[in-house]
């Protein structure tokens, strides 16, 4: 299930709900409880038995798992909240056993995608994850910073399993194998782990903050509701930690059925799906380009047509979606980070990517770029600084492009742009002192402006022929129709 | 652009207000477009000018990988079509009338009947023939009146209305979408030619259907064809040709003479049939309409002595060209009976659906029929 118009509508009538009736003081926690029945409703039916229940169960278990090792044992606040985390951890798990009693419950009732597992088995697996972890508390704080690299590790390789299609197949046919389902029917779609991306980026941001003492002390509720906060689930976008404990903060004080509020969060809901439901959806049935018409097509103009409806479509696709999220987080109280400024009005790839997914973008700067590049500046002999730049947008774009699927094409879109950035630092730290003269010329600087537009647009745009398409040799093929090659 | 949205202040009245203007404007406007009906003049604006025409009507249930989809506005149907094109004064034009095997099915654009026809380069009366595919998936002689009414504005010097006995039975004159959807149309035919259609059968419109809440498919669909524009002008592809399972040679002793609403073999009479269409399509068409009944596969198969095919037993067939053949003569229509001339391996997944090869080797012979008749008119 992804956010369709009832799911909005069904959203909507529920932060009415949470607004109007909600005491303040218990908020927070419907917003806990709300994310972690949502994680379950929204996950799209598995043909692999159980799999859409073990998914968002894996999802929560990481999440506890995650919240426990970044504790700071001797925080005081951490200390304080310590019996309300373990009301909180016995919620989750009554929440995940009540969700797996919709095992007894008609088909037509039921708020998860199939039958359940059943719920005593749940109960046991779950204590059986949880409870070696919470026993092994002296070696968990004792070696804090190793268990926090373990954790991340697990999280990468979660995320490289669930990316890579020959490996999910492999788990599929074992899992089907275990469930005594046909093995033929192994594949990838049977492990679609929604919003998992986006919460394994979240965890190794609380990871990794950890580690340099950047995170705030967060309660299980915070943590959990982080993690999972159902608007920004599917696709984003992801918060920082400590911004979003501070909205977390200021969600009981919030006026009830606040005007302000709805307004703005109604507008921005209505704008998302406009921008989603009309213009992308509707570029989306012909005008954008996939890997069917990329076979078909045989013409240079409809090839180019194709393309720039690919690009706008994913522009509104992704921003509406964003637009949505926003929507329903300031409709509950939540004012998650903007994700898109104008991306394709920029005049350097450098700005693009400041102004398109701005927190993956932020989040890959954080955890790939800055640690890397300063890694690299500490290494004696240093080496070159133009290396250091190039292999600092190497392995930030990467990690970007392979964040979206583990395969040839996303890993090329991504050193495509890591060389666009490559360049644009190095033209620009040479024409800087040229730019700054065409200030008192403004018809140069503008006819400048437009000609950078119509690059860094036109980069982009051929960019998105690797990311939209699933194979190597037919991006090239389209590539060679773009440009009028063996048509 | 949306800083209206990050500003504070706003009040309860100020939401309402927006709810209320924004409903009161989606009510007026649901209004104006129920009083003006704008349907047809926007159906009359299509992409297809700039993007290149369709050779054959839209029709598809795989909209995305056809580029074509399945509509009943025949306005913005036929304006997608290379019918639309200004007719040149050396422009013999000749339309091709019928159902799925006029149309293509399992056939390439540049498969179909009207264009092996085009491709023969045929001249009549010093005039260069130029072949429009108008057929339809859908066997209704109810629908080909519909469409030969419709392309009457497009100054046809020849119709080949090609037909088989599946599009006569009364069951199948008004069943169809375009038929229901284009009721009006529809009704008006059946009043000027005194057809014996029952109008009651017709779907009826209701107040809301006029406005843009009722008609929300049919502009969506308008949308839809202009897109797929795109990729009809940039692949050539409008069907999705998959693999098929052969039309049926062996018949079941269960249902065997079965046709329509007779289980048995009865004596058909010109009622049991919708000739009364056929009769008021060749009378409201200007040009003039050669019938042509379509060529069928005959089996050879277990029970083949009983039926020929899967539509047909033996007994309702024969019955059918002979009524056919006297009601021809009896009106002097122009009428070729063909159902014989196609070897059994020509035909593909149905009874009247041909194979490339097929398809060329009939478009022959309408060739030979339109020189034949050519020079007459």
């Amino acid at each position: 299930m992804t956010f369709d118009l009832t799911t909005i509508g069904i959203l909507f009538t529920a932060a009415l709900l949470y607004s109007a009736l909600l005491p303040p003081q218990w908020r927070g926690w419907s917003l806990m409880i709300g994310s972690v029945v949502a994680i379950y409703w929204l996950q799209p039916l598995s043909q692999l038995r159980y799999a859409d229940f073990v998914l968002p169960t894996a999802t929560i278990a990481l999440a506890v798992g995650g919240w426990y090792v970044t504790r700071k044992p001797d925080d005081d606040e951490q200390k304080q909240s310590w019996p309300l985390d373990m009301a909180a951890l016995g919620l989750v798990l009554g929440l995940v056993v009540g969700m797996a009693c919709f095992r007894y419950i008609a088909p037509d009732f039921r708020l998860t995608a199939s039958r359940p597992p059943n719920p005593l088995w749940v109960a046991v697996g779950l204590v059986a994850v949880q409870a070696p972890l919470m026993a092994s508390r002296r070696v968990v704080y004792g070696q804090q910073r190793r268990t926090l690299m373990l954790m991340i590790g697990l999280v990468v390789l979660l995320f490289v399993f669930i990316k890579a299609t020959p490996l999910v197949t492999t788990v599929s046919y074992v899992g089907r194998t275990l469930t005594g389902q046909d093995t033929a029917l192994a594949g990838s779609v049977d492990f679609t782990w929604l919003g998992f991306s986006y919460v394994a980026f979240r965890l190794i941001h609380t990871f990794r903050d950890r580690q340099s003492g950047l995170l705030p002390a967060l309660s299980l509720r915070e943590y959990l509701t982080y993690i999972i906060f159902f608007p920004a689930y599917l696709a984003g976008p992801i918060d920082r930690a400590e911004h979003f404990k501070q909205e977390l903060a200021g969600v009981p004080e919030m006026p009830r059925l606040d005007a302000n509020r709805f307004t703005i969060g109604t507008g921005r809901i209505a704008v998302g799906i406009f921008k989603k439901f009309v213009i992308a959806d509707t570029l989306a049935i012909g005008l954008s380009l996939n890997p069917a018409l990329a076979e078909q097509v045989n013409s240079t103009v409809g090839m180019w047509v194709l393309l720039y409806g690919y690009a706008l479509r994913l522009f509104f696709d992704f921003s509406g979606y964003t637009d949505i999220a926003i929507g329903l987080g300031i409709l509950f109280g939540i004012r998650l980070p903007e994700n898109f400024k104008r991306p394709y009005t920029k005049t350097s790839i450098t700005t693009f990517w400041q102004s398109w997914h701005i927190t993956l973008s932020n989040w890959a700067r954080f955890y790939v770029f800055s640690p890397l590049s300063r890694g690299l500046l500490r290494r004696k002999p240093k080496p070159n600084p133009m290396l250091i730049v190039l292999l600092a947008h190497a392995a930030t774009m990467l990690t970007i492009g392979l964040w979206h699927g583990i395969t040839w094409n996303f890993a090329i879109w991504g050193a495509w742009h890591a060389l666009g950035l490559f360049v644009h630092k190095q033209w620009s730290d040479r024409t800087r002192k040229w730019y700054r003269g065409l200030k008192d010329k403004p018809l140069q600087r503008r006819a400048w402006n437009g000609f950078a537009w119509f690059v860094t647009f036109h980069f982009v745009v051929l960019g998105w022929v690797w990311f939209a398409l699933p194979e190597v040799g037919q991006s090239l093929t389209v590539f060679s129709r773009l440009f009028g090659v063996g048509n | 652009m949306w800083g209206w949205l990050r500003s504070d202040g706003y009040s309860w009245g100020f939401y309402a207000r927006v709810v209320l203007k924004a409903t009161v404007l989606f009510a007026l406007c649901n209004l104006v477009y129920a009083l003006t009906m704008p349907l047809p003049l926007l159906s009359s604006f299509s992409a297809y000018s700039l993007t290149g025409p369709r050779t054959r009507l839209p029709y598809s249930n795989q909209p995305a990988e056809a580029f074509s989809l399945t509509t009943t506005n025949l306005d913005a149907m036929l304006a997608t079509h290379t019918i639309t094109r200004p007719k040149a004064p050396d422009e013999f034009r000749v339309l091709l009338v019928g159902d799925s095997a006029t149309w293509g099915w399992l056939l390439e654009p540049d498969e179909t009947y009207a264009a092996a026809i085009n491709a023969a380069n045929l001249s009549v009366t010093d005039k260069q023939v130029q072949a429009y595919n108008l057929g339809y998936p859908v066997m209704s002689l109810t629908k080909d009146l519909l469409i030969l009414e419709q392309a009457q504005r497009y100054d046809p010097d020849l119709v080949l209305w090609l037909i088989s006995l599946e599009s006569f039975p009364p069951s199948k004159q008004t069943f169809s979408p375009i038929v229901q959807q284009n009721a009006e149309t529809v009704g008006d035919l059946l009043g000027d030619y005194d057809l014996s259609i029952n109008e009651s059968e017709l779907e009826q419109v209701p107040w809301w259907g006029r406005t843009i809440v009722g008609q929300r498919r049919l502009l969506a669909d308008w949308l839809r064809l202009q897109i797929y524009s795109v990729g009809w002008a940039s692949t050539g592809k409008d069907q999705v040709i998959s693999a098929y399972e052969p039309r049926r040679s062996d018949f079941d002793a269960e249902g065997l003479l079965q046709f329509e609403g007779y289980e048995e073999p009865v004596t058909l009479a010109y009622d049991d049939l919708a000739f009364d269409v056929l009769a008021a399509g060749i009378e409201l068409t200007d040009a003039p309409v050669i019938v042509v009944n379509e060529p069928i596969f005959i089996s050879d198969g277990q029970n083949s002595d009983q039926r020929y095919n899967s539509l047909y037993p033996r007994w309702a067939y024969d019955q059918y060209r002979t009524l056919l053949r006297e009601l021809a003569d009896e009106n002097d229509w122009l009428y070729y009976d063909l159902w014989d001339t196609m070897s059994p391996d020509t035909f593909t997944d149905n009874p009247v659906h041909l194979s490339p090869a097929g398809a060329q080797q009939l478009a022959e012979q309408l060739q030979n029929i339109i020189l034949e008749h050519g020079e007459e008119f």
